[in-house]
């Protein structure tokens, strides 16, 4: 599998959206959320993806009390990639 | 366009792009503080609305609290309700409209405190609609004072050394008590804390949503949920708190969920039809003419009192009916005590040339009085030239105005016939002489009409009218 194909899930985070709460940092199970220093638009500190790591759960989003600040995308398989996989798991 | 080959979780369809409450550039913001549970719910509230495609028939309530908004985020039908009455609007909306999916979304202040009793009435009536209880042991909106359901020793701005029982009492534990009833389908208590319980709590919404989508009654979902600014704490502060002590006096578990078994809850649709309203107040189509306006007709006001079960009410209502038939405008005004028999009742009939304003009118024209704390009661407000007419035994009473008394051996004649109880139709006749606008036919009519479904009377009262009117051109200058 070329580095290519492995596409990985991230979080995208709406900075102006963010009030700093930091629930999102604490729950993380892969620890990729940090703070920023700076401060976004309306005066709160945001939190931000270090950029590696993210599984995709979605947890950051779901206990994210902001229903803009926050969305996961997780890439599917491709049909390549999922008829290996088939292969190796099937019967 | 959405990329089909990338899955995206990501704010629910069923809530809005924009939220306009808090004006400005901040339009894309909730006017919720940082880390507080309603964001989050209001999220599981739109994915399972979205996943169950019930949006079109969802009518939601905000309550009075921080949710008080929550009309700003959820695009579908909605009411704003006063403090705690979401439960009485909530059972008239799912009522009038079988299809509606009902949500009331309240917190603990306005379910718990002021609404309770609502609550509960509703809960046991299985109403068809799904409840979201806010538990953040706290009152939000009004700046973190002690709820019902505070913890014990948990301070407030109104229990600074923290809530004391020996004052206060102890939490009050909703989904307990509503599941002491028979009705309700689905009860269960989930937790805002974090994603693992949050997710927990998205399938008891989902649960609830489902139970209205198929109409089968009353669901109650209770979530512990975080007030991180007026409990004064962080985030990791907040979980923990709901994890370690709000979990410890409020367990988290499925009270009740008797959803696959339950039956969808048919009530019939209402019929208000004119026919059958008509069928009900024996309103005969026949006789129900139209009145006619009148302007040489001076507007007349009788008022009846007496004790309850001496016939005050039905005599009024002989009169109004007797009126109808003469084609005027009337009203039939009754005022009676709490007791069926004893107390005092009266009646105010209105007979007019013209539609009347108001049936309450408090100066009568005529006063037929058949006791005397009545009599004495009423006879200020008797007009200056009026009339009263009154029961022979109710003896002397003083009277001090220009009025016309008539005391009329009403019991007496209605002794002298067998029916000591109709001295009310003794009183009937005598009026029908004196106050001359409506003739006898129409009277005799009206008592046929009142008389309907005990038709054996009708021939005594047809005498005990006729004694009634001969005694007046006996004795009364006519």
């Amino acid at each position: 599998m070329s580095k290519k194909d492995k596409k990985e899930p991230y979080p995208i985070i709406n900075i102006l959206e963010c009030k700093e709460c930091g629930r999102c940092i604490l729950i993380c199970r892969k620890d990729v959320l940090k703070m920023n220093s700076t401060l976004n638009k309306r005066g709160y500190h945001y939190v931000e993806y270090t950029g590696e790591g993210c599984t995709g759960c979605g947890d950051c989003y779901y206990t994210c009390p902001e229903p803009l600040a926050i969305e996961v995308h997780i890439p599917k398989q491709t049909k390549k990639n999922q008829r290996k996989l088939n292969g190796n798991t099937a019967h | 366009m959405e990329d089909p080959r990338i899955k995206i979780i990501k704010k629910p369809k069923s809530i809005l792009n924009e939220f306009p409450r808090k004006g400005g550039s901040a339009s894309t913001a909730t006017h919720y503080c940082p880390g507080c549970g309603h964001g989050i719910f209001h999220k599981l509230i739109g994915e399972a609305i979205d996943e169950l495609n019930i949006q079109d028939r969802i009518v939601m309530t905000s309550p009075v609290g921080c949710a008080v908004f929550a009309y700003y985020y959820f695009d579908c039908g909605h009411v704003q309700v006063a403090h705690g009455r979401a439960p009485a609007v909530g059972t008239g909306i799912s009522r009038a409209e079988d299809n509606a999916i009902v949500i009331l979304y309240q917190g603990d202040g306005d379910l718990a405190s002021i609404g309770l009793n609502e609550k509960i009435q509703a809960a046991n009536r299985g109403e068809k609609m799904a409840v979201f209880f806010i538990n953040n042991t706290v009152y939000g909106m009004t700046g973190g004072q002690m709820a019902p359901t505070t913890l014990v020793g948990e301070v407030t701005v109104t229990c600074q050394e923290g809530r004391d029982p020996r004052f206060t009492g102890y939490p009050l534990h909703m989904s307990e008590l509503l599941n002491n009833l028979k009705a309700p389908v689905f009860i269960e208590r989930a937790s805002l804390s974090d994603p693992s319980h949050i997710r927990k709590a998205k399938r008891a919404v989902k649960k609830a949503l489902k139970i209205q989508k198929e109409g089968k009654g009353y669901a109650f979902v209770e979530l512990l949920s975080p007030c991180p600014t007026n409990l004064r704490q962080d985030a990791e502060g907040a979980e923990k708190f709901l994890n370690e002590q709000m979990e410890v006096e409020f367990p988290l578990t499925n009270f009740r969920d008797r959803s696959s078994e339950a039956e969808p809850l048919y009530r019939g649709a209402s019929d208000f039809s004119k026919e059958l309203l008509d069928n009900i107040f024996e309103v005969n189509t026949q006789s129900e003419m139209e009145p006619l306006d009148d302007p040489d007709f001076k507007t007349k006001v009788i008022k009846i009192a007496g004790f309850g079960g001496q016939g005050v009410l039905s005599m009024g209502l002989i009169i109004a009916r007797a009126a109808c038939k003469a084609r005027n405008h009337v009203s039939w005004y009754p005022s009676y005590g709490p007791e069926q028999r004893g107390g005092t009742s009266n009646c105010t009939v209105v007979i007019s040339g013209e539609i009347i304003g108001s049936p309450a009118i408090d100066n009568p024209d005529i006063l037929v009085a058949l006791n005397k704390t009545s009599l004495e009661e009423f006879i200020p407000r008797v007009k200056n030239g009026g009339t009263i007419l009154y029961d022979l035994e109710i003896g002397n009473f003083n009277c001090q105005k220009n009025i016309r008394t008539i005391a009329v051996p009403a019991t007496k004649i209605a002794k002298k016939h067998g029916v000591v109880k109709a001295a009310n139709t003794v009183m009937l006749g005598v009026l029908m002489v004196i106050s001359k606008e409506i003739s006898q036919k129409f009277f005799i009519e009206a008592i046929k009409q009142s008389f309907a479904k005990k038709p054996k009377l009708i021939p005594i009262n047809l005498d005990i009218l006729e004694a009634g009117s001969k005694w007046a051109y006996k004795n009364l200058e006519i």
